[in-house]
């Protein structure tokens, strides 16, 4: 017979667990109603002529994204070339001088970083780079952008770099390779599923970035290959043709959000994959 | 005579190797060894290579005190002109080149407020959910990689989607209200900010949750507790300082969102006056004048209003971050 | 680990990524190469944004010279041109003594064509309304919150009023639209002209702001019992209804190529810096205005090539000649001879190192 205050416990023990259950549940949601919405209104539009053809002018029926995809890409490979061999280096120099002072304040350098809101990098791209160049271009879209990826993949790097034994170091050091050489050839290599984890985070994260690029990249209804001019992205098309108010551009920012979105999820995937495979377990 | 084994490299040398480390360990050790002998000649000195890690680390340095100072520099003729009373200034006149930060600093903090408060709910959930009741299995691997999807759909995603999803039914219920029906405003921009900072806190209050030691709640359990009071009185207040830490994270990036909210926040740059006004933050103010302000006052001042926005969050983001390392959780 | 060992020393992955790497690389750096890709690079104005969308996409065919101009507002084509950071602006705002003096060279204001800012607005049934200048000024003062409210309904006896308030939508950003239009409620308000006075960029007293006159569009489209001043051309593509306006000479006149010419046919000073709001045409529509491209008189700055300089003048003798045939089709008022005539010695007065580029 159990007594009232043990039951009232009970009941309130399992209505706690429901609860915590149905709002667990309840914040995937959004999830799906954004998925449901993008591919329902997005697949549609897909064809070989949305992906390969330009935008058409002002209130005409058609077009296509494909100057947002290059650009996309272009912008990508920039910010990559910028920050990846940068972010690098100062991984290693974070893990191999983790005990000194300097490596403490260039920690907390990264951590500040990382948390600036994207449009004040956007500031900072267009006095360093549009007002000197005289001009908006995708290179200074693509600074922007590794500006944000630098703190991604130094931290990445030096986690990596910290979880790889001293043996392996100390083992290549004993056998007379170089302190050079040993970075570069044996530690690296053996963080590369890591490093590359976070690599791909980073680009999958400023693909989808568009504050910094409204006064940076600019936009363009031309195809570009010259990163010294500006430069179209696919989450600039989709802001300016989602708060115009022509329902084809709606169309067309479904559609470009269905790419983007495939885009940045299969990046998130691949990397799962890739840290899967490439892991190197000690 | 050197005794030759497997690819031509020495027995003793594998005896060595053999020593430090397990068998497919030495594979890789001995053809990382036959190339890096053999292979092309790099000809670094430890010394060069050592001063070029220092002088990566000292970039990354001297880069963040290069944003700050260039932020402070463009400033400096909005702060000689308005001094502190910018921030508390009310008006944003462009016209009469009188600016004030007020509307904008209220209006980020309703809306990221706001958000924060509605998304603790969930995110809280989250963390409860997967660090005690599923710890592991399908169910928590699926809502873990959902959650992760979340954080990665772009920030004009979601402003997408909160414009032609979310706007229409917040009108509606305007309506319904008899209120304005603008759509948009500081309580769509709360909806759609709050889905979006659920990852941050949700992931590190898990981890938090997680990692309370088991000896505690056996004890509380072997007492008669039931799970939720054991929930409630051993594992939250033990793991109190790391969700307020993943909070404030989730606050930091709230205050500093800029595209998601500049779709669905109304821009209208008076201090909003209820939860259905339309409002500006500090960081969609920027997104929508900077390319047009004409004047060095004007462009000046928005240029304050971003370092504004560049010192809270750093401060928000600096706190969160101290007291997630001093919980000996590693750096997230 | 020998699997690991294998894929990463061995040869099929890494050449893979090694190559898709060489080839973006190359294709980013190969493209820096093209120098003799001609690009002008412009910014400005919403107002005219369909007109210079269509007009540079015929230039392009016809010419393979590409003209990127960004529809950022009439506040961003000033600023870009001040700071150098495009070869022209647009804009239907004209540029104060302060922004004159910022950009320190003199600049001229070419004029392309006359549009007409309507007041669009959503109620049911889509009734065609008519506005009086005290009545304008008042709503978007925020002193008439109700479109039923008496003085509405007297202007527009045959039709019924719903007991709605009336949201107001405005621009967010700095705009030659707004400033064509508080130009006029200047000149027909004595309260607007204290209150809120004239530019691209107001302290608007009440209202939702929407960026560019799209977002303007965007915002009263789908917002019932709204009101927002656009182009023509915007409340036209989406089938949006817009009201007539009782002019200076006291007829209702509708927005049409039409009105809008008669409006423009007045007199032109030399550096086309004119406003047409308020006009004293009898058939003319009350609140029209140019639009201008705004370049530097003297093109030798921050390293502009001879070669660029050329190619901006006669983009610009295109857009004011044959350029002109595509503006009838999107309800624009093509420039009138008088107009072409002040353009053509405006242009012909551009130089290069102070020789004139075009004769």
């Amino acid at each position: 017979m159990k007594e009232p205050a043990i039951r009232r416990r009970i009941i309130a023990d399992k209505s706690f667990k429901t609860i915590v259950v149905l709002l667990a549940f309840a914040s995937i949601l959004p999830m799906f109603f954004i998925l449901f919405f993008i591919i329902s209104k997005g697949i549609s539009v897909i064809n070989w002529t949305f992906l390969t053809h330009l935008p058409k002018p002002v209130g005409e029926i058609g077009g296509g994204i494909s100057n947002a995809i290059i650009g996309t890409l272009m912008l990508i490979t920039v910010s990559i070339i910028f920050s990846v061999p940068v972010g690098v280096l100062a991984g290693v120099f974070l893990c191999e001088y983790r005990k000194g002072r300097f490596a403490y304040f260039v920690k907390l350098a990264i951590e500040t970083l990382q948390g600036i809101p994207s449009i004040v990098i956007g500031i900072i791209a267009y006095i360093w780079l549009v007002l000197p160049m005289g001009s908006f271009s995708g290179l200074s879209g693509g600074v922007a952008l590794a500006l944000m990826m630098l703190p991604v993949i130094i931290t990445a790097t030096e986690e990596t770099l910290k979880l790889i034994p001293d043996s392996l170091r100390e083992g290549s050091l004993a056998l007379g390779v170089s302190y050079p050489r040993t970075i570069l050839k044996v530690v690296l290599p053996a963080g590369l599923s890591g490093i590359l984890t976070g690599i791909l985070l980073s680009v999958a994260r400023v693909t989808g970035e568009t504050a910094p690029l409204l006064f940076t990249a600019f936009g363009s209804p031309f195809m570009n290959f010259n990163i010294l001019k500006p430069i179209n992205t696919l989450p600039l098309m989709i802001f300016n043709y989602a708060t115009s108010p022509y329902t084809e551009w709606h169309t067309l920012a479904w559609g470009a959000s269905f790419v983007l979105v495939v885009f940045v999820l299969g990046l998130n995937l691949f990397t799962k994959v890739v840290t899967r495979k490439w892991k190197v377990q000690f | 005579m050197i005794e030759k084994g497997r690819d031509n490299v020495s027995v003793e040398l594998r005896q060595q190797l053999g020593l430090l480390t397990d068998s497919s360990m030495e594979d890789f050790l001995v053809r990382i060894h036959r190339r890096t002998m053999a292979g092309w000649k790099f000809g670094l000195s430890e010394s060069f290579f050592r001063k070029i890690l220092y002088v990566a680390g000292t970039f990354v340095l001297v880069l963040l005190i290069a944003i700050f100072l260039s932020l402070v520099v463009a400033s400096i003729p909005a702060i000689r002109h308005f001094g502190v009373g910018f921030l508390f200034g009310t008006t944003w006149d462009p016209v009469r080149g009188e600016f004030g930060a007020l509307p904008f600093v209220m209006g980020t903090l309703f809306v990221s407020l706001l958000a924060l408060a509605i998304s603790t709910v969930f995110s809280l959930s989250i963390s409860i959910f997967l660090g005690e009741y599923f710890r592991g299995g399908a169910v928590s691997a699926f809502i873990t990689s959902v959650i992760e999807l979340l954080a990665g759909i772009p920030s004009v995603i979601y402003g997408f989607c909160g414009l032609f999803l979310l706007v229409p039914v917040v009108r509606a219920l305007e309506i319904k209200l008899n209120v304005a029906p603008y759509g948009v405003g500081i309580l769509t921009s709360s909806l759609v900010l709050a889905v979006m900072i659920i990852p941050y806190s949700a992931s590190i209050g898990r981890e938090v949750i997680s990692l309370v030691p088991s000896d505690l709640k056996e004890a509380a359990f072997s007492l008669g507790a039931t799970r939720f009071e054991v929930i409630r009185k051993v594992v939250l207040p033990y793991a109190r300082s790391g969700i307020f830490a993943g909070i404030l994270l989730s606050l930091g990036r709230a205050l500093g969102e800029t595209m998601a909210v500049t779709m669905v926040i109304g821009n209208s740059n008076f201090i909003p006056k209820g939860i259905f006004s339309p409002a500006n933050t500090l960081a969609s103010v920027i997104a929508n004048e900077f390319t047009e302000a004409t004047g060095q006052l004007y462009l000046s001042s928005l240029v304050e209003l971003g370092l504004v926005l560049f010192m809270v969050t750093t401060v928000i983001n600096i706190f969160g971050k101290v007291i997630i390392r001093r919980m000996g959780m590693g750096d997230k | 680990m020998n699997n690991f060992g294998k894929s990463l020393l061995g040869l099929g992955m890494k050449k893979v990524l090694g190559l898709i790497t060489i080839l973006l690389i190359s294709i980013v750096l190969g493209g820096t190469g093209h120098a003799k890709d001609i690009e002008l690079i412009g910014a400005g104005a919403t107002f005219p944004y369909p007109l210079y969308s269509k007009m540079f996409d015929v230039y392009n065919k016809e010419y393979a010279v590409k003209v990127n101009y960004q529809a950022i507002g009439s506040g961003g084509g000033i600023r870009q041109l001040i700071s150098k950071t495009v070869d022209f602006g647009g804009s239907d705002a004209m540029m104060s003594d302060k922004d004159l003096a910022e950009a320190s060279a003199p600049v001229l204001h070419v004029p392309t064509c006359a549009g007409a800012v309507v007041l669009t607005y959503n109620l049911t049934g889509d009734p065609r309304l008519g506005f009086t200048p005290d009545v304008i000024a008042d709503i978007f003062l925020g002193k008439i919150s109700k479109w039923n409210d008496r003085r509405i309904s007297a202007i527009n006896p045959g039709v019924k009023l719903p007991d709605m308030n009336i949201t107001v939508v405005h621009r967010s950003d700095g705009s030659g639209t707004t400033f064509i239009f508080s130009d006029y409620l200047g000149k027909v308000s004595a309260e607007w002209k204290e209150k809120v006075g004239t530019g691209p960029s107001l302290n608007w007293p009440a209202g939702l702001g929407g960026k560019g006159n799209p977002g303007v569009a965007g915002l009263v489209k789908p917002t019932p019992g709204s009101i927002g001043y656009v182009e023509l051309i915007y409340a036209l593509q989406n089938k949006m209804p817009y009201g007539m306006v009782k002019n200076k000479k006291g007829k209702f006149v509708d927005a049409t190529l039409a009105s809008t010419s008669k409006a423009a046919d007045t007199n032109l000073p030399d550096d086309m810096k004119v406003s047409l709001t308020d006009t004293d045409a009898p058939e003319g529509y009350p609140i029209s205005g140019f639009t201008w491209i705004l370049v530097y008189k003297e093109q030798n700055y921050a390293e502009k090539s001879e070669g660029k300089a050329k190619e901006l003048v006669h983009l610009l003798w295109w857009m004011t000649h044959e350029g002109q045939k595509n503006a009838e089709p999107l309800e624009y008022a093509p420039l009138s001879k008088k107009a072409v005539e002040k353009a053509e010695k405006l242009i012909k007065s551009v130089t290069y190192n102070g020789k004139p580029m075009m004769k």
